[in-house]
């Protein structure tokens, strides 16, 4: 069950991406694309998928723990910093570039297209460089910190 | 301005599956089952970064996520509802900086789409509402510049 759960999740969001029209990024484009032929259509899609995870998230809240797991694994971050603005203003360069985002990318190399396994693979060593940047900049504190120290 | 790669699905299939935006519902439904059965954000870099690791450990439940996300058109297909492949920019420059762009932004800005749009946006999340609204400003300004400032 503890795989069954994902899997099944995973074929509801790629049928929803699917039917939605969110996996075509042409679609994605045309939706962010207001100074031009704008295609308002994925604001329903915005609406549609929010209008199920409001008061099911909402649900969830009230359960003590999950069905499958002892805990519930809920980012612990509140607050609104550099970071996050920053990473969001580089996705949605990225996002506004192609037209995919990570779902729909994923969902994508379904067609085996060329350009979607490249995108894929760009986007996993985008993450990769991240991770290694942050390891990077702690290791660098706390030598700096070990420095002082000393 | 961004060239597209005409694709095979243009000419034997022009999008055989109307598209029905309010079927969306079953991606907000997708991602309230999944925290409702494992406790877990349904946001694809989330799951995704998730696999990218060497560490053993929390790998299961991402390859299934990811697996069922791939099948769902391969299955469509067996019945009768193919996916063409995408239409892309013919430029293997701008698909690459947009694919990092996409990899390293998601993983300083925590989430994407789906993690901050559809999952943090529904628990009222201050971190992912704001996140929200800042990808999709850039997303449309980058679409504004790349298709009608340099496009002309």
């Amino acid at each position: 069950m503890v795989i069954i759960a994902p899997l099944l999740c995973g074929l509801i969001f790629g049928a929803g991406l699917l039917i939605s029209g969110m996996v075509q990024p042409t679609k994605v484009l045309g939706f962010l694309d207001i100074f031009g032929t704008w295609d308002p259509s994925l604001a329903v899609v915005m609406a549609a998928a929010l209008a199920v995870s409001v008061p099911g998230f909402k649900l969830a809240g009230s359960n003590s723990r999950p069905w499958l797991a002892g805990q519930y694994f809920l980012p612990g971050k509140s607050g609104i910093d550099l970071r996050l603005v920053a990473g969001a203003a580089l996705f949605g360069i990225g996002w506004g570039l192609v037209g995919l985002c990570p779902g729909p990318a994923l969902e994508n190399l379904a067609t085996i297209s060329p350009g979607v396994i490249v995108f894929v693979v760009a986007m996993a060593a985008g993450m990769i460089a991240h991770d290694i940047w942050q390891l990077a900049r702690l290791s660098a504190q706390r030598e700096l910190a070990s420095a002082t120290d000393g | 301005m961004i060239e597209y790669a005409p694709t095979a699905g243009d000419l034997l299939w022009p999008i055989s599956l109307p598209c029905r935006p309010q079927s969306a519902a079953l991606i907000g439904l997708s991602a309230v089952l999944l925290m409702l059965s494992t406790g877990r954000i349904a946001g694809i870099s989330g799951i995704f970064s998730g696999l990218l690791n060497l560490r053993g450990e929390d790998k299961g439940w991402r390859i299934a996520f990811i697996a069922g996300l791939i099948l769902a058109p391969v299955i469509a297909g067996l019945v009768g509802y193919g996916m063409s492949p995408p239409k892309l920019p013919t430029s293997w420059a701008v698909i690459i900086v947009a694919g990092l762009l996409v990899g390293f932004g998601t993983r300083l800005g925590g989430g994407c789409t789906s993690g901050h749009g559809i999952c943090g946006v529904a628990r009222l999340s201050p971190r992912s509402i704001a996140a929200t609204v800042v990808f999709m400003v850039t997303a449309v300004v980058t679409v504004a510049i790349t298709h009608h400032v340099l496009g002309g």
